[in-house]
């Protein structure tokens, strides 16, 4: 009942709407309520006078009527749709919007699915109830309070006796009303599960079909489909039970009206005529009444929808700019991190502990560290995807905490991990984050990111189109896109997540030489498990469980001998093992090679 | 008004080839789902004639106790009609009640099959289907589009059959009454056949459009949902709200309004024409009673006929709505039962044998369907049981694209890929994938816990072999560190879990399996060093026995291999072993040796 309230306040821009609506509707059942009187008329007066003009008139009347109540008709049903379209176009812009702004947290619990089954079905059914079940209602209330007060001012002893059966029904239509928004509110959240298996389904469509699951799957569709099923017999029950039982109820209520009228009449204090007239009256009863069903049908559809669409938006996004926040003009780009945890909800384990850094302006900062050990969760902190759960990050020595993220992000460019792209052109996903790049400007973070050449051959170019998430690129590939992305934004800071883990060797130089390049005059953020790209950094850090356990200059770090040189040694072990192959070889077969060894990469590119 | 937005194509595409008016077969492929309910159906229809009976015999009841016991002045009798009443009503209540459950279980279990069935034909669709078709309108097919089915399913089929009893009644009893009158009702017919005709042609077109909007918007909300970090870390919020609430939600509201529009017009268009007829009636009628030609009781008949005449009329025409509604949603549900399966199972194929391991690439190549560069160009390769091949070249050549057809995820374009001697086209996609693991370059996790991930693999293996091959992966560490352990739950995608966490699940998995042909496509791009140089040293068991595919570009998981071939552009450069490639001085010497110059 409370989210249905609150969604009557979505009504209120449309009031005028609303109230011209309700106005055609109530004309319209006056008007409706003419038609008996106007033939009783022709039939008393017209017929018995003999006049024929009266039946012309009456006759053009009655069309006149029937225009005005056609036009009156289409109004109310197009007004009502009109509000409720417009309810629902501001409802799904507000939902949309602020899942936009739900902080990652949110959406590493929330599933996806559940969320765009609340943006459309839930939004529909409260779109519904806005635009005609409310001025139903209305309509409902009136014709109520005139067919009683007619019927009381009759015979009031008839009236109570044939209003008997209506204390069931609205006790009835009470009791189901409670009941079904819960029924509904159960149906949604089993569509909103079948959704999540077919979101599942779609984006893990490989996996699936790598392990030859899809019996499984569809075993388990089956059972969120079946769930569906049940909770939707269990709202059909209610309807089975009430729909049937409010036409009874009338038919008992001819029947009290029959027997006790019927006595009257034999006693001599009551008309036929009467009787009769009653009658007609309790049958006008019955369209309402059945409308009270399915008008509260539709407000616990409604309630239900409400209630999942409230639990979106009431959620407050944590992270968002605070109201006197800093707008950041063009950073120098100072990190700091003082005193550094991270707890993530739910987690019992801090993921990052007691983390302290100090990164200069245009400093080069390379994270090392085993999987797991927190380096994205340290980056991450960075453009606040996260907040602190103790000590603060400092970006030019204002609290991220107390910026305007927008002015923030801005001028961070960054390279997540899992590189997604967006099912558009490829040139649309490089401007991503600028849409009024220039094209030679697109064409550069191409290059750069040693993207441009293999763009170029695809036979549409920058205007091919990838599909969902990138699917129809190589993995290297679109890590070479998602890091044009990143350069495109021309960033003080750029944050480079293990952006090169799909990326052939070869490739890879290029881009790093690129790189080189572009990282100067910015800070520089790069995670990576070759040394080839971590050691040029100003400071490494070593990170091991949430904590940097070392940090220094690649020389440095080498020389205190701790899990630095231990990863260096591996890695140079696999390499010498490669080398050395590589000399005897050439050194036996081709001596003539050797010049171009030392020459370096002259016809490699 | 008509909107002016257009969506991008490949939402409305199907807009066109549809736009043939009524399509009997949109209807006959919904009756396909609604046939194994028949019985069910003729039996509720049979009820409700029971209650349509009962309830025509209210008037009649009512007029036996006036006559004949009030009238009569009979108390007696009068309790005994009314006796009777109340027990032909609890019958109707009963039958009524009946009839209700009865119809909507049809109804629920008609949806369940269409949802059911729509499933079962997207795990058969092969994985190009994917690159077309988003999350989002898989979501609409299958949940809005089925959701218009059910008021029909549910309603309107019966109440379509009630409404076409009723009117043809009345006509009789209109006819019998008195002809002449008959046909001056039924002047305003053909109006009414034009204006359906007219509206029907309309409201299809609008419907159509609601229902693209509809896949439309959450096209888009599911991308944007799936890609929440991008939007936040690019700031993409202000002017993706714009695209949502002035395009695709707008064009939502528009088609909305369209549809709203001529809904509205065509109930009043019937209510005018009703009108028209009793205007008519009651002036020439009236006229005839005046000339005495007829009955002044038979004109107030007349007129009550008329009013029972367009009651189920203007009914029919709300559940035609329904109707137009549920046939736009139903062709868009045939459309993807229809889409035929690119990558299916010969009628006659076989069960793959257990596998050896042999694998040979006969002069395949291949194209993706949506782009007719060849990806793969005359591919010859030979790989005996048992053999480690390494599948090493630049980004985009062509890798992963040979292991997908290794794993029939898609057919050669041309020549053909055979395992143990048997082309891959004549057995079944399950006996082969079965015995088949992969490592895919994009670690996918699904919503449980980590241990029913690793189950995936192979869903009746022992907690022990469970432990075993996340510990041959090295995971086994961080999982028992991880809140609950093996029963921690991931979330949608694996995100609460670093990304070279998700790999080494994901190896896991693919172990378990305990594969005759393991396929590893850069398997442990995100894995530290460390981690790394642990499976190495179990990788060499682990792949014994079984024939592997292993994509990588760390030289480390390279070496070892017993083959390693280079592609280029798709095409196969070299091939051969670490220290023949070396010594050949080609590609692969030139590859590595500046991957590997400080
Ligand atoms: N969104 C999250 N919610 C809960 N736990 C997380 C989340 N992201 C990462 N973790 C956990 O935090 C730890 C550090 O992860 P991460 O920073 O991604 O490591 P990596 O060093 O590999 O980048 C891991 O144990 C991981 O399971
Ligand atoms: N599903 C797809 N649809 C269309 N093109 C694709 C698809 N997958 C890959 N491609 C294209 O095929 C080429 C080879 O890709 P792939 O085999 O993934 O390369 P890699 O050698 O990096 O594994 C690339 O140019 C890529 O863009
Ligand atoms: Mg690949």
């Amino acid at each position: 009942m409370k989210n249905l309230i609150r969604t009557a306040a979505f009504l209120k821009p449309y009031a005028w709407q609303v109230i011209a609506t309700l106005v055609m509707l109530l004309t319209l059942t006056g008007l409706n309520l003419l038609v008996p009187r106007i033939i009783q008329n022709v039939i008393d007066d017209g017929l018995l006078r003999g006049d024929t003009t009266y039946l012309i008139r009456s006759a053009l009347l009655l069309l006149g009527l029937g225009l005005g109540s056609a036009l009156l008709g289409m109004g109310n049903r197009y007004g009502s749709e009109w509000v409720a379209a417009h309810v629902g176009y501001d409802l799904r812009n507000r939902m949309y919007d602020h899942i936009q702004y739900l902080p990652f947290s949110y959406h590493d619990h929330a599933q996806s699915g559940q969320l765009i089954s609340r943006c459309i079905e839930d939004v529909r059914a409260i779109e519904r109830f806005a635009g005609s079940s409310i001025p139903e209602l209305v309509r409902f209330v009136f014709l109520t309070i005139g067919i009683l007060a007619v019927m009381v001012s009759a015979n009031a002893t008839l009236a109570l006796i044939s209003l008997l059966p209506m204390i069931p029904l609205i006790l009835m239509t009470a009791s189901f009303g409670t009941k079904i928004g819960k029924l509904f509110f159960a149906v949604d959240m089993a569509v909103g599960e079948v959704s999540n298996r077919l979101q599942e389904n779609v984006t893990g469509v490989q996996v699936v079909r790598a392990f030859a699951r899809e019996q499984y799957e569809i075993r388990r569709f089956e059972a969120a489909n079946k769930d569906v099923f049940v909770k939707w017999l269990h709202v059909i029950d209610e309807w089975a039970k009430i729909m049937p039982t409010t036409n009874w109820l009338i038919t008992i209520g001819t029947i009290l009206i029959l027997y006790f009228g019927g006595q009257m009449v034999i006693d001599g204090t009551l008309t036929i005529g009467a009787v009769v007239a009653f009658n007609a009256y309790l049958l006008m009863m019955a369209e309402p009444a059945q409308a009270l069903t399915g008008l509260v049908n539709a407000g616990g559809e409604a309630a239900a929808g409400a209630q999942r669409v409230f639990e979106v938006l009431d959620t407050e996004p944590d992270i968002r700019s605070k109201k006197d926040a800093l707008t950041l003009s063009t950073l120098r780009g100072e990190v700091e991190f003082r005193n550094v945890s991270l707890k993530y909800q739910d987690e019992k384990v801090s993921s990052l502990s007691d983390v302290n850094l100090q990164v200069h302006r245009n400093q080069i900062v390379a994270l090392i560290g085993p999987t797991g050990s927190g380096k994205t969760s340290l980056i991450n902190l960075i453009p606040r995807f996260y907040d602190v759960t103790d000590g603060a990050v400092l970006i030019d020595r204002h609290d991220v905490r107390d910026v305007e993220l927008t002015s923030l992000r801005r001028q961070i460019g960054i390279v997540l991990q899992t590189s997604l792209l967006f099912s558009d052109t490829i040139k649309a996903n490089i401007a991503y984050g600028r849409p009024d790049a220039t094209d030679e400007e697109i064409f550069a973070a191409a290059k750069a990111a040693q993207a441009h050449e293999f763009i170029e051959s695809f036979t549409k170019g920058y205007e091919t189109i990838v599909g969902e998430r990138g699917v129809t690129l190589s993995g290297g590939q679109r890590q070479r896109v998602a890091i044009a992305r990143a350069l495109l934004m021309d960033p003080r800071i750029l944050i480079l997540d293990d952006s090169l883990s799909s990326v052939d060797t070869q490739t890879e130089k290029l881009i790093q030489s690129a790189l080189d390049v572009l990282m100067e005059g910015r800070t520089t953020f790069v995670i990576a498990h070759r040394l080839s790209t971590v050691r040029r950094a100003d400071m490494i850090l070593v990170m091991d469980k949430g904590q940097i356990v070392e940090h220094g200059t690649h020389d440095e770090l080498l020389a205190r001998g701790g899990l630095y040189k231990e990863i260096h040694d591996l890695q140079l072990m696999q390499r010498d093992g490669f080398e050395e192959a590589m000399i005897e070889s050439i050194l036996t077969e081709k001596p003539q090679h050797e010049n171009t060894i030392i020459a370096g990469r002259s016809n490699s590119g | 008004m008509t909107t002016k937005i257009i969506p991008p194509t490949f939402i409305t595409q199907s807009e066109e080839q549809l736009d043939k008016g009524y399509d009997p077969r949109v209807a006959q492929g919904l009756m396909g789902f609604v046939k194994p309910y028949y019985g069910q159906m003729l039996f509720a229809l049979a009820l409700m004639v029971v209650v349509t009976a009962a309830s025509v015999s209210g008037p009649y009841f009512v007029k036996l106790a006036i006559d004949e016991g009030v009238n009569a002045k009979d108390p007696i009798a009068l309790r005994n009609i009314v006796l009777v009443y109340l027990l032909v009503s609890i019958v109707q209540l009963g039958f009524n009640y009946w009839r209700v459950r009865i119809m909507s279980r049809v109804g629920q279990h008609v949806l369940y099959d269409v949802r059911t069935t729509m499933f079962a034909h997207l795990q058969r669709l092969s994985l190009s289907f994917y690159n077309r078709y988003s999350v989002g309108r898989v979501i609409t097919r299958v949940i809005n589009d089925v959701g218009t089915l059910r008021e029909f399913v549910t309603w309107a089929v019966l109440a379509i059959v009630r409404n076409l009893l009723g009117i043809v009644g009345t006509l009789i009893a209109m006819i019998a009454l008195n002809f002449k009158l008959s046909l001056l009702t039924f002047a305003v017919l053909p109006l009414m056949v034009f204006a359906t005709i007219a509206f029907r042609k309309a409201a299809r077109k609008n419907y159509r459009k609601v229902r693209a909007a509809v896949s439309w918007a959450n096209s888009i909300l599911a991308e944007n949902v799936n890609g929440v970090r991008v939007v936040q870390a690019f700031s993409r919020q202000q002017r993706n709200h714009q695209t949502f609430s002035g395009y695709v939600n707008r064009y939502f509201l528009e088609t909305s309004l369209d549809a709203a529009w001529v809904a509205s017009l065509f109930t009043p268009v019937i209510d005018v024409l009703g009108a028209l007829a009793t205007a008519l009636v009651v002036y020439i009628g009236g006229t005839a009673v005046l000339g005495e030609s007829i009955t002044a009781g038979v004109l107030i008949a007349f007129v009550l006929y008329i009013d029972r005449f367009f009651e189920p009329i203007r009914d029919l025409s709300r559940r035609f709505d329904t109707l137009q509604s549920t046939m736009a949603g139903g062709e868009r549900i045939l459309e993807l039962l229809k889409t035929p399966v690119e990558v299916r199972d010969e009628e006659n194929a076989n069960e793959m044998e257990s596998i050896t391991g042999a694998v040979r690439f006969g002069h395949v190549s291949f194209h993706y369907s949506d782009d007719p560069a060849l990806v793969l160009d005359q591919i010859d390769l030979d790989v005996k049981p048992g053999e480690t091949v390494a599948l090493v070249g630049e980004t985009g050549a062509g890798k992963t694209t040979i292991v997908k057809l290794l794993a029939r995820f898609h057919d050669p374009t041309e020549g053909c890929v055979l395992v143990d001697g048997v082309d891959l086209r004549t057995v079944t996609q399950q006996s082969l994938r079965r015995q088949m693991g992969m490592v895919l370059q994009d670690p996918f996790l699904f919503n449980g816990t980590v241990k029913e991930n690793i189950l995936f693999g192979r869903l009746d293996a022992k907690d022990e072999e469970v432990i075993a091959a996340a510990k041959a992966v090295g995971a086994h560490d961080f999982i028992i560190n991880l809140k609950n352990g093996y029963d921690t739950s991931v979330e949608e995608g694996g995100v609460t879990l670093s990304v070279g966490q998700r790999q080494l699940i994901s190896f896991a998995r693919a172990l378990l399996a305990n594969p005759r042909i393991l396929i590893l496509d850069e398997a442990t791009s995100s894995v530290d060093t460390q981690t790394e140089h642990i499976i190495q040293s179990a990788l060499a068991t682990l792949l014994k026995g079984r024939t592997s595919f292993v994509i990588a570009h760390r030289l480390s998981t390279i070496t070892n291999a017993d083959k390693i071939v280079v592609i280029e552009g798709g095409k196969i450069v070299e091939q051969g072993t670490h220290t023949e490639l070396l010594t050949k001085q080609g590609v692969y010497y030139d590859l590595y040796r500046t991957g590997f110059q400080e």
